[in-house]
């Protein structure tokens, strides 16, 4: 899940300077889940917004704001509004299909944070950077890319203190933990493999992948 | 060839010592500390701002140090540079007759006096140490191309923790930092012969073939003492260690002579270095005296250690 976070409501004010009439757009998926652009988030700007000058002319919350084409149905709602500009309660990926989908200034209410876990309600991990190369195989099923803060692809360096990591003390040595669930597993061997460091010949960003031309 | 390869090679007892660049671009007080260092170690590892804290270039006190005839080590992260960069650095080292070389990863830099700066870790330490092999076997960069000349040779260290838990992950990393190249380690402080010959036995039982040079970090203060086994990981100074440099704070106010704890830490280095060389635990030492490089030749000298015997 795409994990976002309300930016600080004056930033979007500020963004938002100059502007009366206003769209909402959220999401049904992530940003609902995250707290951030669900309908009760929705509803709770709207409300804020209208305390402060401004008319929230239309609101839209698709099952998935990153959807180009069900975003470009979606956005329908904001045509005749005579809306100004939208405020894009979803991620930077959500605000950039609706950018795409409508002639308007979209700002975002949102930071994307990480791609996470949903520990339990409002509460999410980061457990994987989506490095393109995926190493948890051999790793028990945790990702060094992601839990060591160092990428460290090779084992642990020096730094942990009493199996905490020298980096943040909140977070355990990824490694260690990497050992003891491969010697849980029987694995302990996987630990000894050289892997090269990553290679980012590949990582040139924006990326595509089209499964009509790979095909 | 490498100062500290022929030590090795002629089975002498290693001794290397460490300098940090300053945080400015006068080098003098640098320079004039390394005379201290002149023909008692076979090397002066150069850091590569440690503790991810802003100083000049370790390339560019080797530099200075390798022009006034001391052999320098160049200390080599990951954290500030990428692949391309640490291959300049090194061609630019060996154009300077700089042949020794200790790969690190790097202190994260959330630890440092810049926190804002990206942390790079393109490449580990068993990465640093696999690009600079590679490149020897094929006299090519790491994308492939010719390098004019061939490529420069290094004599390659890494460091270890031998105070570590669970110690196997360390044991596994070092077979690996040697798999990538290195010909020696340094270790971090250690403090007891103890602890050193526990990590010793595992490196035989791993069959681990490297010259292990003992770190050694001679105490100035209880508080110094202290404060490491608190916040420095890896570091476990002993308790009755902590009372002697105590018991010798007492005294010198007392008496009224100053510097008494940091004497007591010399004698305690000294006695360490004595005892690790006398009993063949490891192949050498090397000496972190964080500043008091002016302590060194007194503490080889009480150590019975003498590169040139």
């Amino acid at each position: 899940m795409i994990i976002t976070q309300k930016k600080p409501i004056e930033e979007l004010m500020a963004m938002l300077e100059g502007t009366t009439r206003v769209g909402l757009i959220g999401c049904g998926n992530c940003a609902t889940a995250c707290q951030t652009g669900g309908e009760k988030d929705l509803a709770e700007m709207k409300e804020y917004l209208e305390a402060h000058g401004k008319q929230v002319v239309g609101t839209a919350i698709p099952d998935e704001c990153c959807q180009k084409l069900l975003v470009k149905k979606e956005v329908k709602v904001f045509k005749d509004s005579g809306a100004e500009a939208i405020v894009c309660m979803a991620c930077g990926d959500g605000a950039q299909t609706v950018a795409a989908n409508l002639k308007l200034p979209v700002y975002p209410s949102n930071n994307t944070m990480f791609l996470g876990q949903v520990e339990r309600v409002g509460v999410f991990n980061e457990a994987c950077r989506m490095c393109g190369d995926c190493v948890v195989g051999s790793t028990g099923g945790i990702c060094p890319i992601t839990q060591c803060a160092k990428s460290l692809v090779n084992g642990p360096c020096g730094g942990q203190k009493d199996g905490k990591c020298e980096v943040n003390p909140d977070n355990d040595c990824a490694w260690i933990k990497i050992y003891n669930r491969l010697v849980e597993l029987g694995q302990e061997d996987k630990i000894l493999e050289v892997r090269p460091d990553k290679g980012y010949g590949a990582f040139s960003y924006p990326r595509k992948i089209s499964l009509k031309e790979e095909k | 060839m490498s100062l500290l390869q022929q030590a090795f090679e002629a089975g002498k007892f290693g001794v290397t010592a460490e300098m940090a660049p300053p945080k400015g671009y006068d080098f003098s007080v640098q320079m004039e500390d390394a005379e201290y260092l002149r023909g008692r170690v076979h090397g002066v590892n150069v850091t590569d701002m440690q503790s991810a804290c802003i100083k000049a270039s370790s390339l560019g006190l080797c530099i200075k140090l390798k022009q006034a005839g001391i052999e320098p080590i160049l200390q080599m992260t990951g954290r500030d540079r990428s692949r391309i960069a640490i291959i300049g650095e090194y061609l630019t080292a060996a154009s300077f007759g700089i042949d020794t070389t200790l790969a690190l990863t790097g202190d994260h830099t959330v630890v440092g006096d810049c926190k804002d700066s990206k942390p790079v870790f393109d490449l580990d330490s068993c990465g640093i140490l696999k690009l600079l092999s590679d490149m020897e076997a094929s006299g090519k960069d790491c994308g492939g191309n010719d390098l004019e000349g061939g490529a420069p040779k290094f004599y390659k260290g890494a460091s270890v923790t031998p105070v570590y838990e669970p110690m196997v992950l360390q044991i596994n990393k070092l077979k690996k930092k040697v798999d990538c190249g290195a010909m020696y380690v340094q270790t971090q402080g250690i403090f007891e012969l103890e602890p050193l010959k526990r990590f010793m036995d595992a490196v035989d039982k791993a069959n681990i073939k490297v010259h292990v040079m003992a770190g050694i970090i001679p105490l100035k203060a209880a508080g110094m003492a202290k404060y490491m086994n608190a916040s420095v990981p890896g570091i476990d100074v002993p308790e009755y260690q902590i009372k002697r440099l105590t018991d010798a704070a007492a005294e010198g106010k007392e008496k009224g002579i100053k510097g008494l704890p940091g004497k007591v830490g010399i004698e305690m280095a000294a006695e360490l270095i004595q005892k690790i060389k006398e009993e063949k635990i490891c192949d050498g030492i090397h000496l972190m005296t964080i500043g008091a490089e002016k302590n060194i030749p007194t503490i080889l000298d009480m150590a019975g250690v003498n590169i040139n015997a």
